[in-house]
C-alpha cells in the first residue's frame, strides 16, 4: 500500500531534494497516452502524482488544462475510467501515492458512496476536489476517509488565517497550496513574496505543502525547491505531452534536477 | 465528503434553499464571495444605499414599469392577461434591475472594475449601462455563437465603453461565458467586482440578485390589486438561469391561491442537446458554484443546450426555482422554439409589443395551455424583455 502524502513528502526531503509531483489529465491525447505519459513521470522521479479528471466547465482551470480535458472527453475519458488507469498503473507496479484530481459534479452523479469504492478498488490514495471547499464538504469523516483515503483541502493566497486552520484540520496528510490567484496555466516567475507565504500557511495549516498553479519551469522550481514540501506541474507538462511521452519525460527529468536542494 | 441531500440540516443555512444552492468554488473564491456576502448584508441595512438605489430605478431604469393589459390577446384566449412590461425598462429587460443595485454595491465597496457574463446580451448591455454611468470600466465575457445571434447587443456594449470578450470554448454560449467571467474573478478579485446576471452562480448571487429583481413582483401585485381588486390566477415567467421569474413569483410566494409557472426553453424536442428544459431532462447536480437541476449526461458531464433564445440557453436553473419546484410551490413546463417564435409574431400582431425571444415563452404556454384557466381569468406574465435584438431570427 502506498504511503501518506504527507511521508512520501518527507522522505524525499530526507533523501535530498523537495518532492516532485506531475499532474496529467486521463485520456488525453488518449487512455493509452496518458498511461504512457503517467509511467514516463513515475520513471523520472514523481513522488507523488496527480491524476486530473476532466470536466466539460473547468473553472479552475487555464487554456492547456481546458484544451486537455476536451481532448480527453472527445475521446470518452470518464471519472469511472480515470481510476481505470490509477488501477492499470498499480497492476504495473506503481507504489508512489496517487491523488485524483477532480471537479465534485462527476462524483455527485456516480454517487460518494460508490466513488470512495471506486477509488479504493483502483488503488487511489487521495482524492482533491477543486470546487469543494471545506464548508462544504463538511468535517466529518465522510465515506472517502472510511476507505482510507485521504481528502486534499486547498489553500489559496486569499485564504485568512483563520481558515487555514481549519483547512489543515479537515485536509488529510497534507495540504495543496494554490501558490497565485486565477487558474492553471503556465506563467512566468512566481508570485510575490512565495517564499513567506509558504512558511505561513504551512505553520497555519500545520501540514506539509503541495505547490502549484503556474509553476512551469525549473527555474521557477529550483526557487521554490527550499519552501515547498512538494512542487506541482501541471500545464507545462500537457503542453510537453502534445508531442509525446518523451518530450514529458525530458521535461520531467530536468524539474526533478531542479528540485534538490 | 458529505453532500448535503433532502432532508439535510444545512437547508437553513444562508444560501441553501432546501437541498438547493451553496458555494462550490475553488478555494481562491471563498474570500472574495464572503466580502461580497458581507458587502450585501451591510448596504441592504443601509437606508442611504436604498435610497439610492429607489432614485436610480425611478431616474435612470424606468420604475415603476407600467401593467398593460392585452386586450385583443384576452379576447382570443378568453381570458383576462396583464403584461408586466419590463421590456420598458432602460436598456430593454429586467436585467437592469440588477446591474444597477450590483454596480452601486461595486463602487460602495472600492472596486475599480467590474465584470459580467452575458448569454442573450441583455445582461451585458446592463452592466455595461450601469457601469457606464458609475465611471468604471466594464468587460464582458460572451459566447461567439452568442455574439453571432445577438449582434446588436455587441454593438451596443461596445457603444457604451464597455469591452466584450469572445469566449470560444465548449458551446461558446452562456455556459462558457460564466466560467471565463469567474476565471477572470479569480485573478483579480481584489479590484475587480463580478456582477453575475441571474439568480444563479455561488452564495449570496442567488440571494442578492432575486433581491434587486423583487422589485419587479412588488410593483406587480400592487398594480393588479388596483386595476382588479384581486389577485391573478396565475402568474407566468419564462426561466433560464431564473431572475425575472424569480423576481415576480417573491411578491406572491404567500398569496397560496397564485400558482406559479415557470417556463423553460423546449428547444426542438427533448433529445439532449436540443432543448434547456433543466427540469424535463436534468438531475441535481453542481455547476458554476451551485447545487440545482442540470442538464447533465450519466458521467456527471455537463450536457450541450440549445434554445432559440440565447438568454434561456444554459443548462442550470436557479437553485430558489429547485426549491420551489421541490416544494411544490411553483411549477415548470416547457415552450419549444416554433411556439416560442409564433407567440412572438402573435404579440406583435395583436398588442402592438415585439418581445423577446425569452419572453415569448412565457406568452408560448399561455396561449398552449389557455384550456387550463377559467373562463376571465386574471392571469400575468412577466414580459422580460423586448424583441429588437431578436429582429434577425424573427423575420430573416
Amino acid at each position: 500500500m502506498p504511503v501518506s502524502l504527507a511521508r512520501a513528502l518527507s522522505d524525499r526531503r530526507a533523501s535530498g531534494r523537495a518532492g516532485f509531483v506531475p499532474f496529467l489529465v486521463a485520456g488525453d491525447p488518449s487512455y493509452a497516452g496518458s498511461l504512457r505519459a503517467a509511467r514516463a513521470l513515475i520513471a523520472a522521479g514523481a513522488d507523488i502524482l496527480e491524476v486530473g479528471v476532466p470536466f466539460s466547465d473547468p473553472v479552475a482551470d487555464g487554456p492547456a488544462i481546458q484544451a486537455a480535458g476536451q481532448r480527453a472527453l472527445a475521446k470518452g475519458m470518464t471519472l469511472k475510467k480515470a481510476a481505470g488507469l490509477v488501477k492499470e498503473l498499480r497492476r504495473g507496479g506503481a507504489t508512489i501515492p496517487v491523488v485524483l484530481f477532480t471537479y465534485l459534479n462527476p462524483i455527485l452523479r456516480m454517487g460518494t458512496k460508490q466513488f470512495a469504492r471506486l477509488c479504493s478498488s483502483s488503488g487511489v490514495s487521495a482524492v482533491l476536489i477543486v470546487d469543494l471547499p471545506i464548508e462544504e464538504s463538511t468535517a466529518t469523516e465522510g465515506e472517502l476517509a472510511r476507505y482510507g483515503i485521504e481528502s486534499v483541502a486547498l489553500a489559496s493566497p486569499t485564504t485568512t488565517d483563520r481558515r487555514l486552520a481549519k483547512i489543515g484540520r479537515a485536509s488529510g496528510t497534507a495540504v495543496y497550496y494554490v501558490s497565485r490567484e486565477g487558474v492553471t496555466g503556465v506563467r512566468k516567475g512566481l508570485a510575490p513574496n512565495l517564499a513567506q507565504r509558504i512558511s505561513h500557511v504551512k505553520k497555519m495549516t500545520g501540514k506539509p505543502l503541495m505547490v502549484g498553479f503556474g509553476v512551469a519551469e525549473p527555474s521557477q522550481a529550483r526557487k521554490l525547491a527550499p519552501y515547498a514540501d512538494g512542487v506541482v506541474v501541471g500545464s507545462a507538462l500537457v503542453l510537453a505531452g502534445a508531442s509525446g511521452a518523451g518530450d514529458v519525460s525530458r521535461l520531467a527529468k530536468r524539474l526533478v534536477k531542479a528540485l534538490e536542494i | 465528503m458529505k453532500i448535503p441531500s433532502h432532508g439535510s440540516p444545512k437547508a437553513n443555512r444562508p444560501g441553501w434553499f432546501g437541498p438547493f444552492g451553496g458555494r462550490f468554488v475553488p478555494e481562491t473564491l471563498i474570500e472574495p464571495l464572503r466580502e461580497l456576502e458581507a458587502a450585501y448584508a451591510a448596504a441592504r441595512r443601509d437606508p442611504r444605499f436604498k435610497a439610492e438605489l429607489g432614485h436610480e430605478l425611478a431616474t435612470f431604469v424606468g420604475r415603476p414599469t407600467p401593467l398593460t393589459f392585452a386586450g385583443r390577446l384576452s379576447q382570443e384566449l378568453g381570458l383576462r392577461v396583464w403584461l408586466k412590461r419590463e421590456d420598458l425598462t432602460h436598456t430593454g429587460a429586467h436585467k437592469i434591475n440588477n446591474t444597477v443595485g450590483q454596480v452601486l454595491l461595486a463602487r460602495r465597496m472600492g472596486k475599480k472594475r467590474v465584470i459580467a457574463e452575458t448569454g442573450a446580451g441583455q445582461h451585458g448591455v446592463a452592466a455595461a449601462a450601469a457601469a457606464a454611468r458609475a465611471g468604471l470600466p466594464c468587460v464582458v465575457y460572451m459566447g461567439t455563437d452568442d455574439m453571432a445571434r445577438q449582434a446588436p447587443n455587441v454593438a451596443r456594449m461596445r457603444m457604451m465603453g464597455a469591452t466584450v470578450v469572445a469566449v470560444d470554448s465548449g458551446s461558446r454560449t452562456l455556459k462558457d461565458a460564466t466560467s471565463e467571467a469567474l476565471r477572470a474573478w479569480s485573478s483579480d478579485s481584489r479590484e475587480t467586482f463580478y456582477v453575475l446576471g441571474s439568480a444563479l452562480g455561488p452564495h449570496p448571487y442567488p440571494t442578492m440578485v432575486r433581491d434587486f429583481q423583487t422589485v419587479i413582483g412588488v410593483e406587480a401585485r400592487a398594480q393588479i390589486l388596483k386595476e382588479e381588486k384581486r389577485l391573478p390566477r396565475e402568474v407566468i415567467a419564462c426561466v433560464g438561469g431564473g431572475s425575472n421569474a424569480i423576481g415576480i413569483f417573491t411578491a406572491f410566494l404567500k398569496d397560496k391561491s397564485v400558482a406559479l409557472t415557470g417556463v423553460e426553453a423546449g428547444g426542438t424536442g427533448m433529445a439532449p442537446g436540443r432543448h434547456a428544459a433543466r427540469f424535463a431532462g436534468g438531475f441535481p447536480g453542481v455547476l458554476h458554484g451551485t447545487r440545482t437541476y442540470l442538464l447533465q449526461d450519466a458521467n456527471g458531464q455537463v450536457l450541450p443546450t440549445h434554445s432559440i433564445s440565447a438568454g434561456l440557453d444554459y443548462p442550470a436553473v436557479g437553485p430558489e426555482h429547485a426549491e420551489l419546484r421541490r416544494i411544490g410551490r411553483a411549477r415548470y413546463v416547457h415552450a419549444s422554439d416554433k411556439d416560442a417564435l409564433a407567440a412572438a409574431h402573435e404579440l406583435c400582431r395583436l398588442e402592438g409589443i415585439l418581445p423577446a425571444l425569452e419572453s415569448s415563452h412565457a406568452i408560448a404556454y399561455l396561449i398552449k395551455a389557455r384550456k387550463r384557466f377559467k373562463k376571465d381569468g386574471v392571469v400575468l406574465v412577466n414580459l422580460s424583455g423586448r424583441g429588437d435584438k431578436d429582429l434577425g431570427t424573427l423575420c430573416p
